[in-house]
């Protein structure tokens, strides 16, 4: 069993194992900070962005001209952005049996390893992750292809020494590729196979892998890998914390084998709890100031959390009548799906279709037109509707592209208005960085419900797994705390660690297969007791092989039966009880001579010579018939089976 | 594995209700608990006593509930309620939102319309439904460590479902009510090859054969259309949900192609209720609606408007879907009061009636109703009865037997003659037994196990490295078919020891078993010596014989260790002994080698024979 490592951001996992040669790739997670060190891509032509001006390094040619631009002493790559798919000198990914994703979060470079890769395995997740990943995708390809860049800058990569930091700094940024279209996302999820969580799934009939929920998000899941005596967890992005999502299921995931434990908390240091409330706190404080408050986010997840917890915060104060806009090419898709999944919500959720309400209240918000879904900002009836103060959700969460680049353009000088970055993924300082200066109040309040590592040391306490493997920089404290050693997976046993490049084998070696015994053959066996409760027999049998299943059938063949032997004889022999028998039989001249070890016994007559000594008998003898004879007569003197 | 009909009147000939109680390596399954709606007395409920004189709860391992129609799940609040059973009851989960509307509707009917006491109450009802775990499709559930259950979509109703049930080597498969083609708004019914010990299939339409579906649609149609063109009213009593939204997209889509423009009307809560419904469990509705549903509702109809109470009065064709079904009571009855003098309307009743209702009376012919308040009407409007309920047809009985290849069918929920027909086809066809159980009879299906046994993996690789032997039910059976013969080519010979440890079965190599029994193994060898009239040097017979056996055994299996001596596949020894004027060969071999052995021995023997 051997892990192959081939993203190096531990939230963004992309893993393959091999077991019992099938391949299995675990999540395909789509690494987005490249984007950071690319201009925004405005709506509409922005003056500001437009009248950034160039940089070029002093020894590097005239090439890169128009490559490169600064704002604020900072240098972006003036392109169309670029994205970081998975490793692929690793593995070549056209032996993939099956991927497994765990949630939508964990899908987004699917094109890189389907597309064109000779890829012909099936993907599997779960039906909110299918649709919700889609949203997530759709929505990408529109915010990129909707403001397309005439010049796509690529020279700059090879003078990465020249340039000043962070952009010296990044990795591979060769690897790095442009986003994919509408076609390459259908390519990708024609291979999907929907799964319900605890459906057993058959992989090439070695193994079974099911979905088991995580409780992290809509459709979130592990997922256990087991063949009939082997057993894997794999536990991706989950959370212990009530949310909407149903929770997580731990009991499925103990005493596993090897547990792979990745997408850990991307921001330990706070707590979500209680960012929910500063977040409440801030938007209500913005807008009762005539400011307005926007709000970078994905089209699904924890987004539906902040309307709730928002829109009772925003009651309580009175401020009822301030609109929430939720603008994204996906908003209406994104709310309409929340509302029908409720199968895979948390209970109290799902309980309210029993009593035919919708089980998010977002709905009712809609219907009430306090929360407006718009396409964009040119949608039809957004100019009409738009009032200020106002809250705006809308993507993307980077600040590179989607609508939110133009409210903060729109906004950036008011010191009225706030921007709120809940999404933990991006560094809201890297966000900003293009549109410095800036008078608009940004409030940093991360909300990650993932495991922190409090909650995982828990988790592993109580799972018991065999052997817990985990990335290698989950054992160092973050480089941004680099004194907090409690923000660490410091365990009294020290996992087995992989890293970005990295083959690890994982060192399960398997000694069982589990086999059917049809129903003719077992009563043909012939059981001797050894002692009590240990009973055994030898056993002949047609072995057949379909779907890697294997049967034992009785063989009809007799000549191959009767060159096996039916019996094995063991312990040792009783060189009187052997003579008496002879006797029996009518050798009557058998002449014993006890040697040291050994005990020989002659039969003149016969040319016969049996050689006695612990454990074994040699018959020599030159007749067919006779030892034939002798040989049974032997086998009744000593226990067999 | 045994299967019960329960009660006096089960699932077995008779399409009245389903309940089966199943015991399966030993646990005890019921399979829906429906009621009987052609019974207004005890008749009307299984008769639970007769399963077990204990309590319910000790006896039942589970309960599973198919789908929300009264006749799969009317019985099952007097079941857990008025019987008492506290164990899990296990359904999807718009069965568990429908069920209790379904249920109450019922309850209503009898308790409030007829004045019928020791029936269950409306409180009954909630208690009950807190005891339903809902189950979602594919999933594989775990009631206790031995028995797991799975559904896949069925396709009948929202939320229909069949269920596969397995304990240990043994499963079956029980159906419910099926729709294997999809129709407007539901999709096939899906089921994965799972070969089941047992297939228990309903089997309502078991000689239908598909077309017989648009044949009836078509002749709704007419009969709609003819009324409405002599200027007759058609009312179309219907509950809420289930087939209604199949009529109204038929009816919409007729319409349209039509160009009619009478009007149509449904009930304005009734909207309401089922757009409800379908949108939060769309789902569970077809390809096409899932697909649309953010942008389309397929519930948002072109030429079907909200109906308003003094519609009823107006002049003219038009066509009123309203609820309840039944006409028991409610707008429906109030608009069937109305228009029932006038022989031009014309009432459709697509669904079953209870008896005591307004339409179970005048689908039995009744001419004039009498009302509590001393009013009457006469019957002269053309009353017709129509079921348009989505089962599967012959065609789909036969095509799920296909998918999921069962070793034995058994059909409920059908009528005998119907039944006997398919059995026929079915075991022509696949060679399988089929069974038709009377209602209450037991029928106890015979199935072979297949022993679970783990085997020794480096035994197993041994095993598969060895050359595959020819198996001769290939050889002799020329009939055999291309899978057959393929399969009986992957045979290989296991040979091995078979050790039970506290009944659990493992298979070892033969050197590996000794350790594992704690007994120490007895070697037999056997040297056999042959005289043999061999003039020439002994190398020259060593290597003579190495050439031979290597003819008869394939060259890799023979070695030469030196001049006067041979080894055999490693294990069998040759010595050649120069004994003027002859030579003597001596074999020698273990127990364990005797075919081996005996083998060489006949082939020496019959090649250096001394004269």
């Amino acid at each position: 069993m051997k892990l192959y490592c081939l993203s190096g951001h531990p939230n963004k996992p992309c893993n393959v194992v091999t077991f019992k040669s099938v391949t299995l790739m675990l999540d395909c997670g789509l690494d987005m900070s490249s984007v950071s060190h690319f201009l925004p891509l405005p709506l509409v032509a922005s003056h500001r962005l437009g009248s950034l001006s160039t940089w070029v390094p002093r020894d590097a040619d005239s090439q890169l001209e128009g490559e490169l631009r600064e704002c604020m002493s900072r240098i972006f790559v003036d392109s169309p952005p670029e994205i970081g798919p998975p490793t692929s000198g690793l593995m070549d990914f056209a032996e993939v049996d099956a991927i497994l994703v765990s949630n939508y979060l964990s899908m987004l470079a699917l094109p890189f390893i389907t597309n064109g890769t000779g890829f012909k395995g099936v993907v599997l997740m779960t039906e909110p992750t299918m649709q919700v990943g889609r949203i997530f995708m759709e929505e990408l390809v529109e915010y990129i292809e909707r403001t397309p860049k005439a010049r796509h800058a690529y020279r700059w990569k090879h003078y990465l020494r020249s340039l000043p930091q962070p952009l010296c700094d990044v990795k591979g940024p060769k690897t790095w590729q442009q986003a994919y279209s509408l076609k390459d996302i259908n390519a990708a999820l024609s291979h999907v196979q929907i799964v319900a969580y605890n459906e057993k799934i058959d992989i090439c009939g070695a193994l079974k892998v099911t979905a088991v929920s995580s409780g992290f998000c809509l459709g979130s899941c592990n997922w256990l890998i087991s063949s009939d005596h082997e057993k894997l967890a794999y536990l991706s992005g989950s959370s212990t914390l009530t949310t909407h999502p149903r929770p997580i299921d731990q009991t499925s995931l103990k005493n596993a084998d090897v547990l792979i434990m990745t997408a850990l908390n991307h921001t330990p240091m706070f707590n979500p709890d209680s960012m929910l409330g500063e977040f409440c706190v801030a938007v209500a404080q913005t807008v009762r100031s005539g400011g307005n408050a926007l709000v970078p986010c994905y089209p699904s997840g924890v987004v539906y959390d902040l309307f709730e917890c928002l829109s009772n915060h925003l009651d309580n104060l009175g401020l009822s009548l301030i609109p929430m806009y939720f603008v994204s090419p996906m908003a209406e898709s994104s709310l309409a799906y929340s509302n029908i999944f409720s199968e895979w919500l948390s209970s109290s959720k799902q309980g309210k279709v029993y009593n035919m309400d919708d089980p998010f209240p977002h709905a009712h918000l809609t219907r009430t037109g306090r929360l407006k879904p718009f396409k964009s900002l040119h949608a039809e009836g957004f100019s009409s509707e738009y009032r200020q103060p106002c809250i705006v959700f809308c993507g993307h969460p980077s600040l590179r592209f989607g609508d939110a680049v133009h409210f903060i353009e729109m906004w950036g000088n008011n010191p009225q208005n706030a921007v709120l970055f809940t999404e933990p993924e991006f560094d809201f300082a890297e966000a900003l960085a293009p549109f410095q200066p800036l008078a608009m109040r940004p409030v940093y309040c991360p909300i990650d419900t993932s495991l922190n590592f409090t909650q995982a040391r828990k988790l592993i306490s109580e799972l018991k797994p065999g052997k817990l493997v985990v990335p290698e920089m989950y054992l160092r404290p973050p480089p941004s705390a680099p004194h907090r050693t409690d923000l660490t997976l410091n365990l009294e046993e020290t996992p087995l660690t992989y890293s970005e490049c990295q083959v690890l084998d994982l060192g399960i070696h398997r000694r069982l297969e589990s086999v059917k015994l049809a129903p003719g053959l077992a009563l043909a066996l012939n059981l001797s007791n050894i002692r009590p409760g240990l009973s055994t027999a030898t056993i002949s049998a047609g072995l057949h092989v379909q779907d890697n299943k294997y049967v034992l059938k009785p063989l009809e063949d007799e000549d191959t039966i009767s060159k096996l032997p039916n019996s094995y004889p063991y312990g040792n022999l009783s060189v009187d009880d052997l003579v008496q028998r002879l006797a029996q039989a009518g050798l009557t001249d058998a002449r014993v001579e006890e040697l040291p070890g050994v005990c020989i016994i002659t039969l003149e007559n016969e040319d016969v010579i049996i050689k006695i000594s612990d454990a074994s008998t040699h018959i020599i003898c030159s007749n067919t018939k006779l030892r034939e004879k002798l040989r049974d007569i032997l086998l009744e003197c000593l226990s067999s089976f | 594995m045994r299967l019960e009909g329960c009660g006096s009147a089960g699932a077995g000939q008779d399409v009245g209700r389903s309940c089966i109680l199943v015991t399966i390596g030993g646990k005890n399954i019921m399979l829906d608990c429906g009621m009987h709606m052609g019974y207004n007395d005890d008749r009307r409920f299984p008769d639970f006593s007769y399963i077990t004189d204990g309590p319910l709860t000790d006896y039942l391992d589970c309960i599973i509930i198919s789908h929300f129609h009264l006749d799969h799940c009317g019985a099952l609040p007097y079941m857990t309620e008025m019987v008492g059973y506290n164990g899990p009851i296990y359904m999807t989960q718009p069965t568990k939102a429908l069920c209790p509307v379904l249920l109450e509707d019922m309850r209503k009917v009898a308790v409030e319309r007829k004045g019928e006491t020791n029936f269950f109450t409306s409180v009954m009802i909630k208690d009950c439904m807190k005891k339903v775990v809902t189950v979602t499709l594919h999933e594989t559930l775990q009631v206790d460590s031995d028995l797991e259950i799975k559904a896949y979509y069925a396709g009948h109703v929202l939320g229909a479902a069949m269920f596969h049930i397995r304990v240990g080597s043994q499963s079956l498969v029980y159906t419910g009510d099926y729709n294997m083609t999809p129709d407007r708004h539901l999709g096939a019914a899906w089921i994965d090859k799972c070969r089941p010990d047992l297939l228990i299939s309903e089997s309502t339409y078991a000689t239908t054969i598909r077309d017989s579906k648009r044949c009836r649609e078509r002749d709704f149609l007419k009969k709609v259309h003819d009324a409405v063109d002599r200027g007759g009213k058609v009312l179309i009593p219907v509950f809420a949900l289930g087939r209604v939204q199949e009529l109204c997209i038929l009816l919409d889509t007729y319409w349209d192609r039509m160009n009619l423009k009478v009007p149509i009307y449904f009930t304005m809560g009734l909207a309401e209720t089922a757009n409800k419904y379908y949108r939060m469990f769309i789902t569970w509705t077809n390809q096409k609606i899932r697909r649309t549903f953010v942008h389309r509702n397929m519930f948002d109809f072109k030429h079907i408007k909200p109906f308003d109470k003094s519609y009823m009065d107006n002049p003219g064709p038009m066509v009123v879907f309203a609820t309840p079904g039944m006409l028991h009571a409610g707008l429906s009855l109030a608009i069937f009061k109305k228009w029932a003098s006038n022989a031009n309307n014309m009432v459709i009743m697509p669904g079953y009636c209870v008896q005591g209702t307004v339409g179970h009376k005048i689908l039995n012919g009744a001419k004039k109703i009498d009302f509590e308040n001393r009013t009457s009407v006469e019957v002269n409007l053309t009353v017709e009865y129509m079921s348009f309920s989505a089962h599967a047809d012959a065609k789909g009985i036969m095509q799920l037997i296909r998918h999921c290849e069962p070793k034995n069918v058994m059909l409920v929920h059908g009528e005998n003659a119907k039944m006997e027909f398919l059995k026929q086809k079915i075991m022509q066809e696949f060679n399988i037994n089929c069974y038709k159980p009377g209602n209450g009879e037991t029928s106890i299906i015979p199935v072979s196990i297949d022993l679970d046994v783990e085997v020794s993996l480096p035994l197993l690789k041994h095993t598969m490295a060895l050359p595959t032997s020819a198996s001769p039910s290939s050889s002799s059976s020329s009939r055999a078919s291309n899978t057959e013969e393929s399969r009986t080519k992957k045979q290989k010979v296991l040979h091995g020891v078979l050790i039970m440890k506290n009944n659990n079965l493992r298979i070892v190599g033969v050197n590996e078993a000794w350790g594992d029994l704690g007994v120490t193994a007895h070697n037999l060898r056997f040297t056999e010596r042959i005289e043999v009239d061999e003039p020439g040097p002994v190398p020259a017979l060593t290597s003579a014989l190495h050439t031979l056996l290597s003819q008869k055994l394939g060259s890799s299996q023979v070695q030469a260790v030196n001049e006067f001596q041979l080894s055999v596949a490693d294990s069998v020894f040759i010595n050649i002994q120069d004994d003027e004027p002859g030579k003597t060969i001596l074999l020698s071999w273990t127990h364990q080698d005797e075919g081996l052995g005996s083998k060489l021995l006949d082939i020496i023997k019959s090649n250096y024979k001394k004269s």
